[in-house]
């Protein structure tokens, strides 16, 4: 037995140990991902059915005016591929949120929460992880839209890569705070119900919000303050490498705010911990 | 301070804590010194795994002080984490991965990484029998083995304090018999103070450190042996806590 050093490894100074712990979790997650194969086909395969079924049903019903960032008529398909890649990252963050919710009810939760590293950190890793898997997914869902002929411009496809990091990171905190508030697996399917579908459909996923405007200007308002909405803009001015800033500043605010929650609903002087399991 | 014998193990004083308005713990206080095995005795319900909770500072107590080597756990949480090796009661094993990575994952939440986090892991399957199996998955492991997996990994990080909260529930006679002589040894070799969580009094020895708890309150303390007196340990035990035979 060797004697107990003076200082721990986790105490050490430096930023050796924190990013010992972030290869790690970012690591234990892919390997996760990679051994669900079936988690990633369905990653693909829903938003390619709303791109090859929905959208060629849509195409003829909807008509586009020209919109910033297309300087041309586009057609249906194309208008909603940054829509399809953000719900892969919000459906990816839920996914991270389920895990974790499946994770504290069975005990390996703990694990995490009893480091003795910062806990907003190691909730950073977990986000980190789950925002690099969602990046994974949007670029094979691209690169298999490309093979339909959907195609973006050549620097979109680089251009896109910091506004996925940044609407995954948002979606993913989302997915974070709700997995500290929700008590049961079994609430999960009204996550489903009050958070992917209102998100998803009260945004310009699928249509502009000036479409949304000439049948509700309520709707319209509830679509333009949506953070997926600002989100999804910010994916689609990247995939024309151009930039929104007002989309990037909305989309960082409310990452803020949902981290904020999260590493409030994961203090142990609140939130879950106060409730018992 | 540079070895473990010189810090001062395990320290609860005045600790309360309520879910809702349900009082959990109330005014508990004991003393795990360094190296000693402590028994932490109590019927289903009586407060241990709340007491857990706060421990390994998943919650916070409404009052009072835990202190571990020597560090509060709520003003300087980290410096207290980090000397925890900690045994929860529901598996938390990753069971799609190996044994090896099971630590290894563990190690680096600690911040170790590399060929240190793979030398001690090595060290710790070896210290519990287990080195032959660090390749397979934990899925393939049975309890007794999974439950040893967990203990190998509580010490990676060479804790100060080992926790383990009903270690050995689910498992069968040989296991069990296996497990807590494992923990007693580690307690007295390596001078880990061990606070073992159970309501199996078979599982204490003579000169093990107890600590009754019912309801919520230490009911007694001090060497099992004076605890127990001219009487079997379970007698007084089923006395304390009301469960006697009538």
């Amino acid at each position: 037995m060797t004697a107990l050093p003076d200082v721990p490894a986790a105490l050490a100074p430096g930023p050796g140990p924190w990013l010992i712990a972030l290869r790690a979790i970012v690591a234990r997650e892919a390997l996760r991902f990679v051994h669900q194969r079936e988690r990633f086909v369905a990653a693909l395969v829903r938003p390619l059915v709303w791109l090859v079924v929905f959208a060629a049903g849509f195409r003829s019903a909807l008509g586009l005016s020209i919109i910033p960032p297309y300087e041309t008529y586009i057609p249906y398909e194309v208008y909603i591929v940054p829509g399809l890649c953000g719900m892969i990252q919000l459906f990816n963050g839920m996914q991270s949120s389920l895990s974790l919710v499946y994770d504290r009810e069975m005990g390996s939760m703990r694990l995490l929460l009893t480091s003795p590293l910062p806990r907003p950190w190691l909730l950073m890793c977990k986000l980190a992880a789950g925002c690099a898997i969602s990046i994974l997914q949007v670029y094979a869902f691209l690169a298999i839209a490309a093979a339909f002929g959907i195609v973006m411009p050549w620097g979109g496809y680089v251009a896109v890569l910091p506004a996925l990091v940044v609407s995954g990171l948002m979606l993913g905190a989302l997915g974070l705070a709700l997995s500290s508030f929700i008590r049961q697996l079994e609430n999960f399917a009204g996550v489903m119900n009050f958070v992917i579908f209102p998100m998803f459909f009260l945004s310009t996923a699928l249509y502009p919000l000036w479409k949304m405007a000439e049948s509700s200007t309520l709707l319209r308002d509830i679509c333009a303050v949506n953070p997926f909405t600002q989100g999804v803009e910010l994916i689609r001015f990247a995939l024309h490498a151009r930039l929104e800033p007002a989309a990037l500043g909305w989309t960082l605010l409310a990452f803020a705010v949902f981290a904020g929650l999260a590493v409030r609903g994961y203090d142990p002087a609140r939130g879950l911990a106060q409730r018992k399991a | 301070m540079s070895s473990r014998g010189a810090s001062s193990g395990l320290v609860v004083a005045d600790v309360s804590f309520a879910w809702g308005g349900r009082k959990a713990l109330e005014g508990v206080s004991f003393a795990a010194p360094p190296g000693k095995f402590c028994a932490l005795l109590g019927p289903n319900g009586a407060g241990k795994s709340t007491l857990f909770a706060l421990l390994t500072g998943l919650m916070r107590p409404a009052s009072g002080r835990i202190e571990v080597a020597g560090h509060d756990l709520s003003r300087a949480p980290r410096a207290a984490l980090a000397r925890i090796g900690a045994v929860f009661q529901q598996s938390t094993l990753d069971l799609d991965l190996t044994v090896h990575r099971n630590l290894t994952y563990f190690a680096a939440l600690h911040g170790i990484g590399g060929r240190e986090a793979a030398r001690r892991a090595d060290a710790a399957l070896d210290r519990l029998d287990m080195r032959e199996r660090e390749g397979e998955k934990a899925r393939a492991l049975n309890g007794g083995h999974r439950r040893r997996a967990e203990i190998a990994r509580a010490l990676m990080h060479d804790p100060a304090v080992l926790l383990l909260d009903e270690p050995t529930v689910g498992l069968d006679a040989a296991a069990r018999r296996a497990i807590t002589d494992h923990v007693h040894d580690l307690g007295r070799d390596a001078g880990i103070t061990v606070l073992w969580a159970t309501h199996l009094v078979d599982e204490v020895r003579d000169e093990d450190e107890v600590v009754i708890l019912h309801r919520g309150r230490v009911a007694a303390q001090g060497p099992a042996e004076e605890i127990a007196g001219p009487r079997p340990l379970t007698d007084v035990f089923l006395t304390m806590t009301g469960k006697a035979a009538a």
